[in-house]
């Protein structure tokens, strides 16, 4: 594997910086044509109820309003999983959750489309509602949609309860026969939002001759593209789809919301049409995560010794069936080498908006039962726990308790590190408790699709079909820079739209560094291959004389040192005489993304008057197996941390008896604020990936999974008592104390 | 009922516009004007995308009606910096990689600015409390509050 590296491991300014800081960057709102309508989506106010009927002739004899569009105006679909997004996108029949879009406007102004809202008259007919995971799992529940439970289920559970996962290997209960200190606990989490701040928005423009535009902030224009040419109809080629500047995802924008509603709304109108949801939309219809309901049972000898485990996850993912348990249960004991194992787990549907991914979906909260109950265990027999994770650590060779072997992986080391650390061994204040977890994430790889030109002044231009949500920009290039030989400043890369480069995955699952930095060297081994070609035509050698390295095509074997080496830039010169420009491309599916584990260490003072709990020291480390770009994997680090850090103290989706959510806003639903925090000191581990020929692994999401119970861990030894449920709230606190 | 119309001043040059009596001085800046760089996030005042001065006090635009700017100056992101000369927070809040996403860029900017307006030499304590009206959900604050400490101790001319 490569180790020399003359770009990789600089922190060089972001392509997209400047007009970031400038406030020219165009996000998804940011976008306006001549003759654009603008569109007001109208929502369900009850928690589950029959659309009896919705009568829009008001709203559409209101001056001004071009179009009005309800469930009705939408034909079915042949594929299950995107008729649900569509009917999630605008109800049909049923408004199944609190916030659940029954109608839409466009008009000539903000203002006449939120008027003809007024106007839109709906009939409900109330139905039972159930937003409780445990309720709804219960065999008496109103359920959802029938006929979609699991098919392994039996009468035990109801059928919102839509499948059913279980991995491991051993005999768990051998393993607490061997064990001399068991604990089982019962452990709960709210569902929380992504929070991203900028709320969905698009401009869609769908014409008479079948031709549609679509720009919007999105994780993934593909799939945008593919849900939004089901839903209406068209051939994908007819709908081009370009990703704005995206003002955060963290998963919430791996699907659809409004796309299919603005552009149906265009084809009616026959004009261009912005929608733009209001922050209070975004907290009542687009994604929140799962909340879960788990109990998770731990054997461990004296020495410290896991001997089994055995977890159970209830997930609750809203109003529709999804798939999403299968990574907690995978993810709940990846950090441990164990021979007794077994973690199962159970997606079940409820009156809620329809969950979406969030920074590695699923496996913070099973990790956080998980780590809670190893750290109970170790102040049972007292043990350090940093040594405890030391001895059970999954590790090269480790039989993982989801199935695979792991290949090298960076967990003892990161381990390791923390323990070595002076944040672990420093004094701690009065009321203060230090806490401790792992953490761990897949990351991924997927289809990917990279298009690189040489141009005739030397430069480089690379289009890729991710959108870059935090730098990514950067990372492309500087790999493309390396894999040529070249500066980082000769290289731009651009993010294309639907139709000007191959088909990509979305931008999820940490696979965006790792994907497209393989297809970019191997688009730049493509147009490498090509410049020493034209060298050798130019020197009448063989093609296989002529070596690339740093940055020029040397002449090798007899001919070596009889020549000058030729620069990029002078071959690039004379590509118009030698055949044509030169350029690399590579479509591919890398699947040997290396999986990445992280642990957090924490200090949190508990004020014994307020219950309110303080972050007073953070550190992070975390095995990404080559930082490109270190300061924007450290900024993923901090900012995982920090997001893990309102879970498990602030954030929480509060449902009222009426099934209504209780606090759409970011004043009631509390996002850390820079007040709240002290300094994230990242610490990057790099155990390369053998996986990718620079040794990338993905860095995006498993920060997100330790605070949980790193805080709750904390919290546990400053105040000598337990909490089972997050959010962490003073109240609970107090109650605890 | 009839548009109101506006005189004020945006990034130093003189403004005139119409709008309606209820409309947001964000979206006057946004929609009417063509100045983009304020955001909306919640429209409610709790995020701090939509941050500008007011005759230099900082404000929330998406609180601010366009009807009651008349005679003021409005200063946006727009007006701080240009690519060819950035302001010192501009430019080290590149260099400290401080911005993922971006979106809450642009209000940091301005509130930063008017912090360093009002104190030149703010502690790191107080840079959290100032700030602690933007949010920011992608950086955990760590590279912003570095970043601004360390414009300001540019602006200040310290050698550090
Ligand atoms: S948009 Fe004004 S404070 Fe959020
Ligand atoms: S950089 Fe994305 S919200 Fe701040």
């Amino acid at each position: 594997m490569k180790q020399d590296f003359k770009v990789l491991g600089t922190r060089p300014i972001r392509p997209d910086g400047l007009d970031k800081v400038t406030g020219k960057a165009m996000f998804g709102a940011d976008k306006s044509v001549t003759g654009m309508l603008h569109a007001r989506v109208l929502r369900s106010p009850h928690a589950h109820a029959e659309i009896v009927s919705i009568d829009t002739s008001k709203a559409e004899a209101l001056a001004g309003v071009k179009a009005v569009i309800t469930g009705d105006d939408f034909e079915d679909v042949d594929n299950r999983w995107t008729r649900y997004t569509m009917q999630n996108c605008m109800a049909q029949g049923r408004a199944l959750y609190d916030g659940h879009a029954v109608a839409a406007v466009a008009a000539v102004s903000k203002k006449v489309a939120a008027e003809a809202l007024a106007l839109i008259e709906v009939t409900y007919k109330p139905l039972p509602h159930v937003t409780d995971v445990d309720e709804a799992m219960a065999p008496d529940a109103p359920v959802l949609h029938e006929g979609v439970k699991g098919r392994n289920l039996g009468d035990d559970v109801s059928g919102n309860t839509v499948g059913y996962y279980s991995f491991g290997h051993g005999d768990p209960e051998t393993g607490f026969a061997e064990a001399d200190e068991v604990i089982e606990r019962t452990f709960k989490t709210a569902a929380v939002h992504q929070g991203y701040i900028e709320p969905q928005a698009c401009l869609a423009d769908l014409g008479a001759d079948g031709r549609g535009e679509l720009w919007c902030c999105t994780q993934g224009h593909y799939e945008v593209r593919r849900i939004c040419a089901e839903i209406l109809h068209m051939d994908a080629s007819q709908l081009r789809v370009t990703a704005s500047e995206i003002g955060g995802g963290f998963g919430g924008k791996t699907t659809v919301f409004i796309e299919p509603v603005a552009l149906k709304l265009s084809q009616k109108a026959g004009r261009p049409v912005k929608l733009v949801m209001s922050r209070e939309e975004v907290f009542r219809a687009t994604g929140p995560t799962m909340s879960a309901s788990m109990d998770v049972k731990i054997g461990m000898a004296k020495d410290g010794r896991i001997t089994g485990a055995h977890a159970r996850l209830r997930y609750q993912g809203g109003a529709f069936p999804y798939q999403m348990v299968m990574l907690g249960a995978m993810s709940a004991f990846a950090a441990y080498d164990l021979e007794h194992v077994q973690a199962e787990g159970w997606d079940v549907m409820t009156n809620r908006p329809k969950m979406i991914s969030y920074r590695a979906p699923g496996a913070p909260m099973a990790v956080y039962a998980v780590e809670s109950v190893v750290d109970e265990l170790c102040q049972k027999l007292g043990l350090d726990p940093l040594d405890v994770r030391i001895m059970n650590a999954a590790r090269e060779g480790s039989k993982s308790s989801y199935g695979p072997t792991f290949k090298a992986i960076g967990l003892v080391e990161a381990l390791e590190a923390a323990k070595a650390h002076p944040h672990y061994s420093a004094p701690l204040a009065p009321n203060t408790g230090r806490g401790v977890s792992c953490g761990f994430w897949f990351n991924f790889g997927g289809q990917v699709s990279v298009s690189m030109a040489i141009n005739a002044d030397g430069t480089v231009n690379l289009i890729e079909g991710n959108p870059d949500i935090g730098g990514s920009r950067a990372s492309i290039s500087m790999m493309a820079a390396e894999a040529l030989g070249i500066e980082f400043d000769r290289v731009r890369t651009i993010v294309g739209d639907t139709a000007s480069v191959g088909f990509s995955d979305v931008t999820d699952g940490s696979r965006v560094t790792f994907a497209v930095g393989i297809a970019t060297i191997n688009a730049a081994k493509a147009a490498i291959k090509e410049m020493c070609k034209r060298a050798a035509m130019i020197w009448e050698i063989d093609e296989e004389s002529v070596e690339w390295i740093d940055g020029a095509a040397h002449a090798v074997g007899h001919n070596a040192g009889t020549l000058p080496p030729m620069t990029l830039a002078e071959i690039a010169a004379t590509s118009g005489k030698t055949g044509g420009p030169i350029a690399g491309h590579h479509e591919g599916a890398p699947d040997k993304a290396g999986v990445s584990f992280g642990v957090h260490l924490v200090d949190v003072e508990v004020d014994p008057e307020t219950g309110f709990t303080a972050i007073k020291r953070y550190t992070a480390f975390q095995d990404v197996g080559k930082a490109i770009h270190p300061a924007y994997v450290e900024g993923q680090i901090q900012g995982g941390a920090v997001q893990g850090i309102g879970w498990a103290l602030n954030e929480e989706y509060i449902y009222g008896e009426d099934g209504r959510l209780q606090n759409p806003g970011f004043l009631d639903y509390r996002i850390p604020v820079a007040s709240d925090l002290p300094m994230i000191e990242p610490v990057i581990i790099e155990v390369p990936n053998p996986g990718h020929p620079y040794g990338v692994r993905g860095c995006g999401e498993t920060a997100i999974v330790p605070p949980l119970a790193a805080v709750s861990n904390g919290v546990a030894r400053a105040i000598g008592a337990r909490l089972y449920a997050l959010p962490m709230s003073p109240p609970k606190i107090l109650k605890a104390l | 009922m009839s548009k109101i119309h506006v005189n004020a001043t945006v990034n130093g040059d003189a403004v005139e516009f119409l709008c309606e009596p209820d409309e947001v001085l964000l979206d006057v800046l946004r929609d009417r004007l063509n100045l983009t760089g304020a955001k909306e996030g919640c429209g409610t005042g709790d995020c701090g995308a939509c941050s500008v001065t007011l005759n230099g006090r900082l404000v929330a635009s998406c609180l601010v009606l366009g009807a009651e700017v008349e005679g003021s100056a409005i200063e946006t992101v727009e007006g701080i910096g240009t690519a060819d000369a950035l302001h010192p927070l501009q430019r080290h809040l590149l260099d400290h990689a401080a911005l993922q996403c971006g979106i809450c860029t642009p209000g940091i900017i301005v509130a930063a600015k008017a912090l360093l307006a009002e104190n030149p030499d703010p502690s790191e304590e107080e840079v959290r409390f100032w700030l602690a009206g933007n949010l920011c959900r992608c950086t955990g604050y760590d590279k912003i509050i570095r970043a601004v400490l360390s414009a300001a101790a540019e602006m200040r001319g310290d050698s550090a």
